[in-house]
């Protein structure tokens, strides 16, 4: 407190300054200004209008698939070694709870061949465990571990996939991301600030199946370098069974390649199980995929048809891949010969993108209209306006000259908050507001509690410099003592609260750090300049 | 100016009217939340569906409840919704009775579908221009706006059509019921009032605002809420606790927790919903009434230090008189917000702003005849035994330290 006079003048003007840029940049003009404000002080979807989503994602389906997958791999492999069995089933799962209960029964193995089929399940299915039911039964069952990585990728899988979807939809600053535990609760929270449409929102986020593989027409399989030049070749019209579809460039590439394609597809997005990069034995990019028993036997019957033609990859109507069949593909295949590692990548993420590996399930919906939001804004500005000027009328009246050091503390106070706001990229919600409300009043408090103190030493025949000492002096600790009582509770409801609850606490922890600075460094330093002239001075406007 | 100088009131003399109101007040919002079989919930908490909807003039309840009954599966409640310069407007609103999510998202999809059969032309086959999102008006203006011959690229269109729907949420709450009140939106003209006139309708409502929140996701806010609340006072008691005592440490906390008890209780007397936004509210009082607790309790810590021979209770009194100048001020300008909020906050902020206005009342004098009582009652019984023999080992407490060093003092 005892810095000299003009290094506390340069922190204070230095942190205006920096405030203020953090909350309106550099304006050329007032259009300027306008559009910097908005960009910097971001409103929360309560308050702009927009969708916010929770999910839960149905991951007991992803492990029931494994499950089915598991079945169909092992009935083969028990075919090849001639062991025989009677039944093999999954059991049901409605709800995510059943995920842990999931149990593949196999009836019916000969005691006989019991060693054989151990050996087989400890060997090539290390991710389960295997117990024994009766003499000839047993049960199969995905260790905890397995399940919990299962249940944990099934959840980032679903994550990627509503992203790419919601790019899709050109929502700006949409965010997709884990809610609640990781691990215990399996939710997603969408947010799509300014949908007004959140039920075309909603319909494109639970639908699958914008993935498509279809065979490209064998009479015209080459790329055509345009529309025009696909609709000249072909003499100005399109085969009947086919569609025109543009192919997503290449990086570096000039203009876009067309191909014309099968309008009905031979597998879609809901066949496609997983799909991973990888390098082949001369170590040139791949990518595999895996197939849903069902697309496996479409895909394979088509795949031997059509032998060294070429395939499709398609994405919202959009090419992403072109291959051509070297042989019979069932359940699992290769697409061979790209590029790099970026677009093994990118196309066994387009490939993965296109199918949900689970069901979601809508758990909460908030939509507010941009009406309700514009509406809301108006009334809390006309109301937090009126009560700013009570109080600082109140503050001049009955303080006089040093009401106006609390009146520039307070503004400062708050200016200090929206540049937190705006330099932490957080956004302003009706909790947030909340926050803000009890921080001016804390504000005000301090300043309160300071003038009280003086005036009371000044009663008890203190000089005006004294008296502004000892009233500093004294409030000091109790302000200490109300602020961090108050940003200890802030951190709890920051770490066990969620969404509002959190915007609260932050914005009450950034406002009463501001407060300490302005309410006792700043007003301070106004009376030290203001007492520094005159050191016998007689008496003080408070 | 000062209001109070020198003044010298008997606050803990007069505990027993508060602690007794306190007590009436409590038994008072229990029995209402008793009798009324719980408390009300807003959306956030309770398993639900449910939409705002603002009428073009004043909301034909008995209409809306029975087109809703005829269509909707369940119960349907329809409720004006008033304050703060609100018109016409209504929440309409289906609860989840044991189904799960599946249905209120359907029950959701119902009440929008009636609302349209009810208060739309849908058998027009124009657009609903009142409730059009920016695509779907895009999408209908495109092709009539080409054909009208009035050339305008993909981006000109999306300005137009934001423009005229910002002009209608913005200017209009969301409702225009002539197409003239668009007719001044920078780059409509003739042409293009034509043509919205031909493809698009004016219906009498429009959805402000939907909700919709499943058993899961309501047990799950309303368990953390209040766990997040518990272990803030939890972590304000152990602070309070390392810097006076524990026993203000508890007054303190009891005084918080009976301040957000009388609140909740109001809020059941008086027929609110507890909602999200009044959960911050409660913890904003949570907070303001702390505040106020401490500013006393550090007042008699000082005091402590020197007036040895007064007994604690008019070394309370006199803290609370030395800062009753600023607990009115503070809490009278803190009262001066709230009571604008509440007046012109509007619905949205309604039940927020009612329970800043319980919360100050309460919390202000909670500081002076609940915390500083329940200080003075644990002294007075912990201190007694020390009275009878000075040989009594000494305590960790403060106040007990001050008496013996006062004594041996006077000793000397």
């Amino acid at each position: 407190m005892r810095t000299n006079l003009t290094t506390r003048t340069v922190i204070i003007v230095v942190t205006i300054l920096v405030c203020i840029f953090g909350i309106i940049g550099f304006p050329k003009s007032v259009a300027d200004l306008k559009a910097n404000l908005t960009e910097n002080i971001r409103l929360g979807l309560d308050l702009k209008g927009g969708s916010h989503l929770v999910m839960e994602v149905q991951v007991q389906d992803a492990v029931v698939g494994d499950a089915r997958q598991t079945i169909e791999r092992l009935q083969e492999q028990l075919k090849k070694q001639k062991i025989n069995w009677a039944s093999m089933d999954v059991s049901d799962a409605h709800v995510v709870a059943d995920a842990d209960n999931v149990v593949v029964t196999i009836k019916g193995i000969a005691a006989a061949q019991s060693g054989d089929f151990r050996n087989i399940i400890s060997t090539d299915y290390a991710t389960y465990a295997l117990t024994t039911l009766t003499a000839t039964d047993y049960s199969l069952k995905t260790k905890p571990t397995d399940l919990a990585d299962m249940k944990r990728e099934t959840v980032a899988r679903t994550i990627d996939t509503l992203s790419n979807r919601i790019n899709q939809l050109g929502v700006a600053e949409s965010s997709v991301q884990q809610y609640g535990s990781s691990g215990s609760d399996f939710q997603i929270l969408i947010q799509l600030p300014g949908v007004d449409d959140p039920a075309r929102a909603r319909q494109f986020i639970g639908t699958t199946a914008v993935l498509e593989i279809t065979g490209v027409d064998k009479a015209h399989d080459q790329a055509f370098s345009s529309r025009e030049d696909a609709l000249a070749k072909l003499g100005g019209i399109l085969p009947l069974n086919d569609k025109l579809l543009p192919a997503k460039p290449r990086p570096g590439q000039q203009g876009l390649e067309w191909y014309l394609v099968n309008k009905l597809p031979v597998i879609t997005g809901k066949d496609m199980r997983n799909a991973r990069p990888g390098q082949d034995d001369v170590r040139k990019w791949q990518t595999s995929f895996t197939l849903s028993p069902d697309g496996g036997t479409k895909f394979g019957r088509y795949t031997a048809e059509h032998v060294q033609d070429k395939l499709a990859v398609i994405l919202d109507d959009q090419i992403v891949s072109v291959a051509t069949i070297n042989e019979k593909i069932e359940d699992s295949g290769r697409i061979m010969g790209l590029g790099s590692e970026e677009e093994a990548t990118d196309l066994s993420r387009y490939l993965r993108s296109g199918s949900l590996p689970a069901g979601v399930r809508p758990l909460y919906e908030n939509s507010v209209g941009p009406s309700l939001g514009a509406d809301s804004i108006h009334q809390g500005i006309v109301s937090g306006i009126a009560g700013l000027v009570a109080v600082i009328s109140v503050m001049l009246v009955y303080y006089k000259r040093s009401g106006v050091n609390a009146v520039l503390a307070l503004v400062l106070n708050t200016v200090i908050l929206l540049a937190a706001i705006s330099y932490f990229h957080a956004a302003l919600t009706l909790p947030g507001i909340a926050g803000v409300i009890l921080t001016i009043g804390m504000a005000v408090d301090s300043n309160v509690l300071i003038f009280e103190r003086i005036r009371e030493e000044l009663r008890a025949g203190k000089s005006v410099v004294a008296a502004v000492d000892a009233g500093f002096g004294k409030a000091w600790w109790t302000i200490v003592d109300t602020h961090v009582t108050t940003v200890v509770s802030c951190a709890f409801l920051f770490l066990f609260g969620e969404g509002p609850v959190r915007g609260f606490a932050v914005t009450l922890t950034i406002g009463l750090i501001a407060n300490v600075f302005t309410a006792v460094f700043v007003s301070r330093t106004i009376f030290d300049y203001e007492l520094s002239g005159h050191r016998r001075l007689e008496t003080l406007s408070i | 100016m000062e209001l109070f100088k020198n003044t010298n009131y008997d606050f803990l003399g007069k505990k027993w009217p508060f602690i007794i109101a306190s007590l009436v007040l409590t038994v008072a919002g229990f029995t209402s939340i008793v009798a009324k079989g719980g408390l009300k919930y807003g959306i956030d908490f309770k398993e639900g569906a449910l939409m705002q909807v603002k009428f073009a003039y004043p909301p034909p309840d008995d209409k809306i409840r029975s087109a809703m009954l005829s269509q909707v599966k369940g119960e349907v409640s329809v409720q004006d919704l008033k304050g703060g310069g609100v018109q016409n407007e209504v929440e309409i609103a289906t609860e989840a009775k044991g189904e799960g999510e599946g249905q209120l998202a359907a029950n959701r999809q119902d009440m929008e579908r009636v609302l349209t059969a009810t208060f739309g032309k849908p058998g027009s086959g124009k657009l609903d221009l009142n409730n059009a999102s920016h695509e779907a008006l895009e999408n209908r203006l495109r092709d009539p706006l080409a054909r009208a011959g009035i050339a305008m690229s993909d981006d000109q269109l999306k300005v137009l059509v934001a423009n005229i729907l910002s002009e209608i949420n913005t200017k209009h709450s969301g409702l225009i019921t002539d197409f003239n009140q668009i007719s001044s939106v920078p780059g409509v003209n003739a042409g293009i009032m034509n043509a919205l006139q031909q493809e698009c309708y004016l219906s009498d409502f429009r959805i402000l605002g939907a909700q919709m929140v499943g058993p899961k996701v309501g047990a799950q806010l309303r368990q953390k809420a209040v766990l997040a609340t518990l272990y803030a006072l939890a972590g304000m008691l152990a602070y309070i606790a390392f810097r006076f005592e524990w026993i203000y440490g508890l007054g303190a906390v009891i005084a918080c927790f009976h301040d957000t008890l009388i609140t909740i209780g109001l809020f059941s007397l008086f027929n609110r919903e507890i909602s999200m936004t009044v959960i911050a509210a409660l913890l904003t009082l949570v907070g303001y009434s702390m505040n106020d607790t401490i500013v006393i309790f550090d007042r008699i810590r000082e005091n402590l230090k020197f007036s040895h021979r007064d007994s604690l209770e008019s070394v309370m009194n006199r803290a609370v008189n030395q800062t009753l100048s600023r607990t009115v001020m503070t809490s009278g300008l803190t009262f001066l917000t709230v009571i604008a909020l509440f007046i012109w906050g509007g619905p949205v902020l309604s039940g927020f702003s009612f329970a800043l206005v319980c919360g100050i009342i309460v919390g202000t004098y909670s500081s002076v005849f609940v915390a500083s009582p329940i200080v003075l009652f644990w002294h007075n019984y912990a201190d007694k035994p020390k009275r009878s023999g000075p040989a009594t080992p000494a305590s960790s407490s403060l106040r007990a330290e001050t008496v013996r060093k006062s004594t041996t003092k006077a000793g000397k």
